[in-house]
């Protein structure tokens, strides 16, 4: 059995967090696992407006996106043109016209493409408390997270600085056996203080600090990167599923990265 | 149980109906009001064969929470003719033989009418993208891309 | 619409060119029903106070049930009944012992033991989908889980768990003597003594779901008179309701089964699974019941096409001649039996492929192992063995330096050719069709090979069926006395020698058992076996060591390639009077049963150990009330 409650404001909404409950955002996930008989969920609390938290803005050198702005919103926002790749990645167009920046943040493996382009934007979530918090600490501990995420924030990278990929198994969509993205800011044609994050290749989206630190002071040559790539290995101990053995994602990872880098293969 | 009351427009039309707590559109649809013509593939918005227009964009109806479309307009295949007149995607599709179970076709004449609504000339990729959220075991894609292309009133283009 | 070349240059002969709608554009005549979202698919049917069904599924590969406590689950909100093995009236069953091939070994619900993830242990009627999902999850189900296997190899080992109690061997028992198909053309052994390249080959291909769009469910309800309708996804409707009768042991009469649009299929709707229980579930509660796959079943649950494995030697001349091959088959049947019986008969009557080569063995086993049981799926038994077949026609043509397609039109069958299973190949194309694709891809041939023909060059010697060395290795039970080699014409087993143009022995099954089983020759034009069966005269069977030498020797390899229309040399091939028209016999058995078998005399036909039943058994009823059962 699961029972909803509809309510106003995302603070209401966190007040009914509890054993049980689960917050609606596009329902991508969580309405899958109603159909399938998912014991672990009881009860939905749900926003009656969602529209009122996806919002799309720009904030100086940063962007702020709405916990509830779907797919859809960000690829209509040419605030986040640099977003658009990412939020294509996700799903189909039904599938976009649903699912939410706030959802894919708690996206479970294989899921949460649009989490890995976060990451590497260094993104800062604002909370239904009030508090920010990085995206990087609510991944690393999201089992027991029982705040909510109002908006997030992410910064806006220069020219061709940001770097995504997205290697499914089904063209032209599917799950991920793997996506990278990569900031890479320049000084003088140097990297200087790269982030780059791996979807579905752990429980959570990650970062991977060996491979950044290989990246540090280097161009982006195939010299310049053949440390970063001997590092992938490094910072992954990816999972097994139906779409690849945590082995040949492990084997490809330094492939599909050398091409995001290099600027072949992106889309 | 409780049984929540949800008005939309359906296909035009009003529609009210009770639903059951967590129930899904598509069963709604299907058992509440019943608009057989969207169908259950899988339950999980992998396959797209329950693919309905809420204000006019493609959803995953088995993946909308039913009460969430209160107030809104919902589209199906079923109210796709006009009478006796078939829309130009379903005399497409039957000219292109681009269907063959049938089964999928629904889901694939509604994403197909949110591109040709959004854009009445779409290229081949815009087609292939439109669609790719809807999975067919039967015909290989082509002759529904065929057919698309062939709705909008351009010249299909075989690949192959 | 694609368009469609025809070459009326080839077998122009062959047919009138009179084809009205082939060819030609056309409008299926249901689609108007599928654009409109119309066409009356099983789960397109409303009912009122319709109740859904749900499993309770083995999360093990192999446990044995010690209890299963439905207590709570009984007490559950809109809970309408639960369902246990003890409510299936005639609990156990194999699909084709409808063509009474098979002996009954799978359970609807399981009481005893699962023998794969999935396997279904108790269901739930509930007034929601969402009430029978939450009541199975509050069953709780004692195993003690077993050992499983999941390779067919090491199912054959003799230490192997038993996946199926029902053939303790891990393996389908094949006319009651051999746990494996065996064929047997001429002597693979000579060919390879012959060959001047011995090229060997393994190929593997994994399970396949057919996934189609919509799941495999019925709904079935009681109809006021004493009947029960049933709309159902099955692709074989005669089947399921066959099935239906016999597991719920109601009269077939009794069951008014509706179905014809499928949301597509590909083999995974035969197995008739869902039918029964629906079924069961409208007559233990009086409603409407739905019974209906979500997709995580039709993934884990559904039968697939099984996995193979395929062990290909070939026995090559020099100038790209195959002269013998031998093959080693498994079939991953997964814990029940299911299709993959059948798919072993289809596949050993297909081989060698559509080559003709003198000498062809081959040894196939339907492997039980704990995965999900195989079934049908497009092509099954032909498609995997093809697969291997043709990858290893590359690896000889690399071997002895040929052209590919070139070595292919080289071995092809010719019209009038003689295939291993005994019968002429005839409408063969082969050759034209190598012909054709190289010219589409811009693969050179040459001219020898261009100006080749399928009606040319075939029948003669190649009719033939030459002296045919048989073994009796791989008993039923062998296996698990001591390891047994599974190559053909290994081991140390008897062999024994059939006489060159003898077609084989045609096993009669069964007897007809009821009139409407005999074939009407008038209506069918098929002539039907005889009731007694036909047996090889015990003259043409020397069932010794002692190899009789070839009446003739084998052919040198020609020194160059064959002449323009010269078919490969086949004087190894024993002068014998051109063989009888192909013995009419009952479907299940091929006609390459070995027959070297002291133990059984050769006057005895097959005898199943249970005669064959179907439906009720009540004085004054046809056990037989529907009327087809080919398919």
């Amino acid at each position: 059995m699961v029972t909803i409650t509809t309510v106003e404001t995302l603070q209401d909404a966190a007040a009914n967090k509890g054993q049980g409950t689960a917050f609606l955002g596009g329902g991508t996930l969580l309405m899958r696992g109603v159909n399938y008989g998912d014991q672990n969920v009881s009860r939905i609390v749900r926003l009656r407006q969602p529209e009122s938290l996806a919002g799309v803005s720009s904030e100086g050198e940063r962007v702020r996106l709405g916990a509830c702005a779907t797919m859809a919103t960000i690829l209509k926002s040419a605030d986040v043109a640099f977003l658009h790749a990412v939020a294509r990645a996700v799903g189909g167009p039904a599938i976009r016209n649903m699912a939410t920046v706030g959802g894919n943040v708690f996206a479970p493996h294989p899921y949460g493409d649009f989490a890995v382009a976060l990451l590497a934007l260094d993104a800062k979530l604002r909370m239904s408390d009030g508090s920010e918090l990085e995206l990087e600490r609510l991944l690393a501990a999201r089992e027991t997270e029982t705040r909510l995420i109002e908006s997030v924030s992410a910064m806006r990278p220069a020219g061709d600085d940001f770097r995504f990929l997205k290697v499914t198994r089904v063209k032209p969509r599917g799950a991920s056996v793997l996506s990278i993205a990569a900031w890479l800011p320049r000084r003088a044609g140097r990297i200087s203080g790269a982030r780059v994050a791996f979807g579905a290749m752990a429980p959570t989206p990650v970062r991977t600090p060996a491979v950044e630190a290989a990246l540090e002071g280097v161009s982006l040559d195939q010299n310049g990167i053949d440390r970063a790539l001997q590092s992938v290995a490094n910072d992954l101990n990816p999972p097994d599923d139906s779409l690849a053995s945590g082995w040949y994602r492990k084997e490809v990872a330094p492939v599909h990265l050398k091409r995001l880098l290099l600027g072949q293969g992106t889309r | 149980m409780s049984k929540t009351p949800v008005q939309f427009s359906l296909n035009g039309s009003p529609a009210a109906v009770f639903v059951d707590d967590a129930q899904n559109l598509l069963d709604v649809l299907r058992r509440g009001v019943g608009d057989l013509s969207p169908k259950y593939g899988c339950g999980q918005g992998t396959c797209g064969s329950c693919t309905v227009l809420i204000d006019g964009e493609p959803h995953l109806s088995c993946l909308t929470l039913a009460e969430t479309v209160e107030g809104r307009a919902v589209e199906t295949t079923n109210g796709l003719a006009e009478g006796p007149q078939l829309h130009a995607l379903q005399e497409a599709f039957m000219e292109n033989f681009a269907a063959q179970c049938g089964y999928c076709t629904p889901g694939m004449l509604m994403a197909a009418k949110a591109l040709l609504d959004r854009t009445p000339r779409p290229s081949r990729e815009e087609v292939i993208e439109a669609i790719s959220g809807n999975i067919c075991r039967c015909t290989g894609y082509e002759p529904i891309i065929d057919a698309i292309l062939a709705a909008s009133g351009q010249p299909t283009r075989r690949t192959g | 619409m694609s368009s469609v070349e025809f070459r009326k240059d080839l077998f122009n002969d062959e047919r009138d060119d009179n084809l009205q709608e082939i060819g030609k554009p056309t409008r299926r005549q249901d689609i108007l029903g599928h654009v409109t979202g119309r066409s009356p698919y099983y789960d397109d049917h409303l009912f009122d106070g319709l109740l859904h069904m749900r499993c309770v599924r083995s999360p093990h590969h192999h446990a044995r049930i010690r209890s299963i406590d439905t207590g709570m689950a009984e007490r559950m909100p809109g809970v309408i009944r639960v369902v246990l093995a003890r409510d299936v009236p005639n609990n156990l069953n194999t699909l084709l012992s409808l063509i009474n091939f098979g002996k009954d070994e799978e359970k609807l619900i399981q009481d005893t033991k699962v023998a794969y993830i999935g396997e279904p242990v108790a269901a739930i009627i509930a007034e929601t989908d969402r009430q029978a999902r939450d009541a199975c999850a509050a069953v709780k189900v004692d195993y003690e889980v077993l050992n499983h296997v999941l390779d067919p190899e090491e199912a054959l080992s003799s230490d192997a768990p038993v996946v199926n109690e029902i053939y303790p061997n891990n393996t389908f028992d094949y006319h009651d003597l051999y746990d494996h198909q065996k064929l047997r053309f001429g002597d693979v052994e000579k060919g390879f003594a012959e060959a001047d390249h011995i090229v060997e080959g393994e190929y593997q291909m994994s399970p396949i779901e057919q996934a189609p769009i919509e799941t495999c469910g019925a709904i079935a309800a009681p109809e006021t008179n004493d009947r029960y309708v049933c709309y159902t996804s099955t692709q074989a409707l005669f089947f399921s309701l066959g099935t239906t009768a016999k597991l719920l042991n109601m009269a077939s009469s009794r069951l008014h089964f509706i179905g014809g649009t499928v949301g597509g299929g590909f083999g995974g709707k035969v197995d008739s699974i869902v039918e029964p229980l629906s079924v069961l579930g409208a007559v233990l509660t009086g409603r409407p019941v739905k019974f209906m796959w979500d997709r995580t079943e039709e993934m884990q649950v559904g039968a697939p096409r099984g996995a193979e494995r395929w062990r290909i030697k070939d026995g090559v001349a020099r100038d790209g001649r195959i002269l013998a091959r031998a093959f080693t088959g498994f079939f991953d049947a997964g814990a029940y039996t299911r299709l993959s019986s059948y798919a072993i008969i289809k596949c050993s009557a297909h081989l060698p492929g559509p080559y003709t080569i003198p000498n062809v063995a081959s040894n196939v086993f339907c492997v039980f192992t704990n995965r999900t049981p195989a079934t049908a799926m497009r092509g099954f038994g032909i498609t995997g063995v093809d697969f291997a077949i043709e990858c290893h026609m590359d690896k000889v043509a690399e071997t002895v330096g040929l052209n590919p397609i070139e070595l292919r039109i080289l071995n092809a069958y010719r019209d009038g050719d003689m295939k291993p299973h005994r019968r002429l190949a005839k409408n063969t194309a082969l050759i034209e069709c190598c012909q054709v694709a190289a010219q589409k891809s811009g693969w050179s041939i040459g001219a020898d090979a261009t100006r080749q023909s399928s009606l040319l060059g075939g029948g003669g010697a190649r009719a033939e069926i030459p002296e045919t060395v048989t073994d009796s290795a791989g008993r039923i039970g062998e296996r698990r006395r001591a390891p047994v080699p599974t190559a053909p014409g290994e081991g140390a087993a008897s062999k024994g020698h059939v006489r060159a143009g003898t077609q084989g022995i045609p096993i009669v099954a069964a007897a007809p058992q009821d009139e409407d089983m005999v074939i009407d020759p008038a209506r069918t034009g098929y002539r039907g076996p005889s009731s007694t069966p036909t047996r090889i005269p015990d003259a043409a069977m020397t069932p010794d060591h002692s190899l009789q030498p070839a009446a003739a020797a084998a052919a040198p390899p020609p020194a160059s390639r064959p002449g323009p229309v010269a078919p490969p040399s086949s004087s190894q091939y024993q002068q014998a009077k051109p063989p009888p028209p192909a013995a009419q016999m009952a479907p299940e058995p091929p006609a390459a049963q070995p027959p070297a078998v002291p133990q059984q005399p050769a006057s005895q036909p097959y005898k199943p150990e249970k005669p064959f039943s179907r439906g009720v058994n009540r004085p004054g009823v046809s056990r037989f009330l529907s009327g087809s059962r080919r398919r």
